[in-house]
């Protein structure tokens, strides 16, 4: 294969990377996937950093996942298994808790413990969610028209859109526009009463973002995250067997079988550009490949800003590159536990004084707890970070993996997942080993607020700063989302006006990361919609 | 872990077969006994005692609380005698059915309105710059329903008077077993019958004087399998069953008007400005296009069906809550949300929405049925509900 020529190169195996790969290669086209790293998935994997310990390293729960690409590509044929993560419980400050279990009468007990109107409002919420999510959807499975070209074809599409619009009604549009706007904080007042309970929701609308709960726009990203919920037979958050990266095997197994071919180890230094038309990849050893059709699935700044030199694009095209955000503000702490923590919260006296349902410890470690006690608590988080430090008690998303699934870790033992906000990327004076530790620390004291046995349960921790998200999965500033889910990066404008449909200013170059319409989460669509555009353009 | 009613010592030791279900985050009995035979001919033979404490239920005070009601609710409030009840469904600004249920009249300024779904934050919305003190009595009040012929018999011991003046739908104050209770003469069986209401902490003693001055009439604690049964032949929708309500509909298909429930008597145009009023009125000029209507499935067609097939024709003995599609020629124009076989009337009765144009009593319409695995369609005719009303239900 060294300095042989294929119909496809794609560079870098994250998911989206591989879901191209392989619809390419379902075409018939002769794909070459090349990955930097020693395994596929990118920021989807699973990794034994300690013996018999798997983390799942970045991200650690699937929904957004598409189902045409479950189907089409047969993922639970090649090992996609979705286990249920049903609960959230979220500790309060004064020794109560709030939950949200599966079962949906439960779910309301436990909310009118807090607030009988708000036990109302949470159901008719998450109709008026389902709602939005349905709305939105079509625009998700959908190429993004361009709003200043007057071509048949975009003004048919664009025609489409206008009319789904239309079509969802004066009452759903205002409540669309509402959402598309406002912070998700102004979005849940309207709703509810219960701080802890607002709290809990706005982390949806913050992840992955350079935002506060009361930072306009954040309510969109709320309901990205609802999107994952509505395709009925689906589960919402659920967690993969074996880990994340269990979800990029499925897909590569898919690409593989196939007929992609998947080289590991073999960084990409630049794409060959001959005639501003794109012929190969030019690894960092100086191997090269060639190939007519060179796809991307690395986010926007590396594509266009590392691997294409800047005089073979447009220079406004590059500005806008420099400018699309991507500030990273979001950090990961992986734990090899001993034993089981426990909530002081959840603890049967505890659960009696606040008038709670009993619940056994296995139950509702099984789904994730949240530290998110209070608005001001998550949006202090956000004032840390605002001006340059890690948060002191950072938000945190909490999973125990093991529990779900026994095989991630020795028997009787554990593994814990910890997502937590914020941790920016441009912290004062950039980040080191002192202060990753730091952070690390300021992670498990906020823990061991509410599950004070943590400490002593810890076997080995990785800590995981936006700078060691860049620097594993090259993720640029350690978005997880290749960029940020704002109003003025998405649909588009993703990654940049004009360019939103996977193709480049580079003739046969294409993009097909999280970077691109409809953005990050473990989606796929964007790597699926790329290889339909360019199956679309050259077939 | 669902609730347990104030019952649940009581119920759960007469429960035969572990046949429970959920009702409103509560554990329902579906039938104590095997089976809910013996259970449904106690409505309609002589007193049976079901439990239904699960339903939602409101208590309304202060000085705007008939206001709050009357701009809620599609009947006149304020016709409404202190000691009546009335049964009502409420609307959306749309005028589509959000629940229905039962408002109870203590008082000048007091009030109890029962639901099917949670309708707090509904009342909360409507009350808002209004002097009312809303209530969610829910799980603080517990309640029987005793309903059968000898209900009466049985009540009257109970309480150690006459109740030949407590009339259809009026509510009296009384002590049972020393328990102060309210007897309201509601039901959902459309038979002679009661409901009792009490302190959720004293509900036990009501439930055990019931069932000793019960005894010599045959009283019998019921589910909701017979329940079910009875309230088809009465004609009485159930929400979530029968309708959408107009707070969950995802689709504008799924929702429902009171004119198309059957439910325009209940609708109140005249009086001042309610939830749906303008909607109700245009529609009310125009006539729905949809009407609830019974359905009796024509037997000797069904039996010819399972003839065909070489087998004696076979109905479940539980009511069905499957949607039944129903066709007149080729067109369908219509579907059935509710079916049972009457053990009474000894028919097979279905409550069916229906397109206006053929919504007419006696028109012969077609209820598709599976023998054997396979669809077939049986003869049905639109009948008027209810299927079964005595006069014993008034007198
Ligand atoms: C800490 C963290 C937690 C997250 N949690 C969740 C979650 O719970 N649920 C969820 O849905 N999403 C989550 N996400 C987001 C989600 O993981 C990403 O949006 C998604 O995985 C991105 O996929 P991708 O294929 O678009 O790109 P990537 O995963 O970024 O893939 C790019 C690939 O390119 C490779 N590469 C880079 N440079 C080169 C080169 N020069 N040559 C060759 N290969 C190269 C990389 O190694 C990588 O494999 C999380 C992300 C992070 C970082």
């Amino acid at each position: 294969m060294r300095n042989g020529k294929v119909d496809a190169i794609v560079i870098g195996a994250g998911h989206n990377g591989l879901i191209c790969a392989a619809y390419l290669a379902r075409a018939g086209k002769k794909v070459l996937v090349l990955e930097r790293r020693h395994l596929v998935g990118g920021a989807a994997v699973t990794e034994e950093i300690v013996p018999g310990f798997k983390f799942s390293e970045f991200s650690y729960v699937v929904s957004l996942l598409r189902p045409e690409i479950i189907r089409e590509l047969d993922l639970p044929g090649h090992g996609l298994q979705i286990l249920p993560l049903e609960s959230t419980v979220t500790p309060m400050l004064d020794g109560n808790y709030l939950a949200a279990w599966g079962d949906h009468d439960e779910t309301r007990r436990e909310l009118y413990r807090h607030s009988p109107l708000d036990a109302d409002a949470y159901d008719e919420f998450g109709i008026l969610m389902h709602h939005m999510a349905h709305a939105v959807k079509p625009i998700i499975g959908m190429m993004p028209p361009d709003p200043t070209s007057l071509s048949p074809r975009e003004l048919l599409s664009l025609g489409k859109l206008g009319g789904h619009m239309r079509s969802l009604g004066a009452r759903k549009f205002y409540a669309l526009h509402k959402l598309m706007t406002m912070s998700s904080a102004d979005y849940l007042d309207e709703w509810f009463e219960t701080d802890v309970l607002k709290a809990t929701k706005s982390a949806s609308g913050i992840i992955g973002t350079f935002m506060g709960p009361r930072s306009p726009g954040s309510a969109y990203v709320l309901l990205h995250h609802y999107m994952g919920e509505i395709d009925g037979a689906f589960r919402a958050w659920g967690f993969q067997k074996g880990g994340t990266g269990g979800v990029s095997d499925a897909i590569a197994g898919a690409a593989k079988r196939l007929g992609a071919e998947i080289k590991l180890e073999a960084p990409v230094g630049r794409v060959i550009v001959k005639n501003g038309r794109a012929s190969g990849v030019a690894l960092e050893n100086g191997d090269e490949y060639h190939a007519d059709i060179v796809v991307s699935g690395l986010d926007p700044k590396r594509t266009f800003l590392k691997l294409v030199e800047e005089r073979e694009l447009p220079g406004d095209f590059v500005a806008n590159i420099k400018r699309f955000k991507t500030r990273g503000s979001s950090g990961k702490v992986n734990l090899a536990l001993s034993e089981l923590p426990r909530l002081t919260c959840m603890e049967p006296e505890n659960i009696a004084r606040w008038k709670g349902v009993p619940i056994p410890p296995e139950r509702y470690l099984r789904g994730a707890i949240s530290i998110s006690p209070t608005m001001d608590y998550v949006e202090r988080a956000y004032d840390d970070a605002k001006h340059g430090s890690f948060s002191k008690r950072p938000y945190m998303d909490v999973v125990i993996p093991s529990m779900i699934d026994p095989e991630m870790a020795p028997p009787g033992q554990h593994v814990m997942s910890i997502f937590c906000q914020y941790a920016p990327f441009a912290i004062e004076g950039g980040w080191d080993d002192a202060k990753r530790e730091a952070f690390g620390d300021a992670v498990i004291d906020a823990l061991a607020v509410h599950a004070p046995n943590i400490k002593s349960a810890i076997i080995a921790r990785q800590v995981l700063t936006p700078a060691d998200i860049e620097r594993i999965t090259g993720l640029t500033e350690g978005n997880i989302f290749q960029g940020e889910l704002a109003l003025d990066q998405l649909f588009f404008l993703r990654p940049a006006p004009g360019y939103a449909k996977y193709r480049t200013p580079v003739d046969g170059f294409y993009q097909c990361g999280s970077g691109t319409h409809p953005g990050g989460g473990i989606m796929g669509a964007s790597g699926r919609l790329a290889a339909l555009t360019i199956l679309g353009e050259r077939s | 872990m669902l609730k347990t009613t104030p019952f649940h010592p009581r119920t759960a030791a007469l429960m035969e077969a572990q046949q429970w279900r959920r009702w409103a985050g509560f554990l329902a009995a579906s039938a104590y006994e095997m089976s809910h035979e013996r259970e449904y001919h106690a409505i309609r033979n002589s007193a049976a005692l079901f439990d239904v404490s699960p339903l939602y239920k409101y208590h309304l005070r202060g000085r705007d609380a008939t206001r709050l009601l009357d701009r809620v609710v599609t009947r006149n409030v304020a016709k409404c005698q202190p000691c009546q009840v009335m049964y009502t469904p409420w609307c959306d600004p749309r005028g589509k059915v959000i629940d229905d249920g039962t408002l109870h009249r203590f008082g000048e300024d007091n009030y109890r309105l029962t639901s099917a779904d949670p309708n707090l934050r509904w009342l909360h919305q409507n009350a808002r710059g209004m002097q009312v003190e809303i209530e969610d009595a829910s799980e603080r009040v517990a309640s029987l329903s005793l309903q059968g012929p000898l209900s009466r018999s049985i009540l009257e011991h109970a309480v150690g008077r006459d109740l030949g003046a407590l009339k259809f739908f009026r509510l009296t104050n009384a002590t049972i077993g020393g328990v102060s209770v309210v007897i309201s003469r509601t039901g959902y069986t459309g038979d002679l019958g009661y409901e009792v209401w009490m302190d959720a902490s004293e509900a036990l003693p009501v439930w055990d004087a019931l069932v000793v001055h019960g005894k010599p009439y045959g009283i019998t604690p019921a589910g909701m399998l017979a329940l079910d049964i009875a309230r088809i032949e009465a004609g009485l929708i159930l929400l979530d069953v029968d309708y959408v309500s107009a707070r969950k509909a995802l689709i504008p298909g799924q929702l429902s008007s009171p004119f198309e429930l059957a439910l325009g008597w209940t609708v109140s145009i005249d009086k001042q400005p309610f939830n749906g009023k303008p909607a109700l009125a245009r529609e009310k000029a125009d006539g729905p296009s949809w009407s609830l209507m019974g359905l009796e499935i024509d037997w000797l067609t069904l039996e010819r069906l399972y003839e065909d097939m070489g087998l004696a024709p076979r109905v479940a003995a539980a009511a069905s809550r499957v949607s039944v599609p129903v066709y007149d020629g080729s067109k369908q124009v219509g579907y059935a949300t509710s079916s049972a076989w009457s053990p009474l009337l000894k028919r097979y009765i279905a409550l069916a929405h229906l397109e206006a144009s053929s919504a007419t009593p006696g028109k012969e319409l077609e209820f598709e049925i599976t023998v054997e695995h396979r669809r077939k369609r049986a003869t049905a005719r639109v009948r008027k509900l209810p299927f079964y009303d005595p006069a014993r239900k008034r007198s």
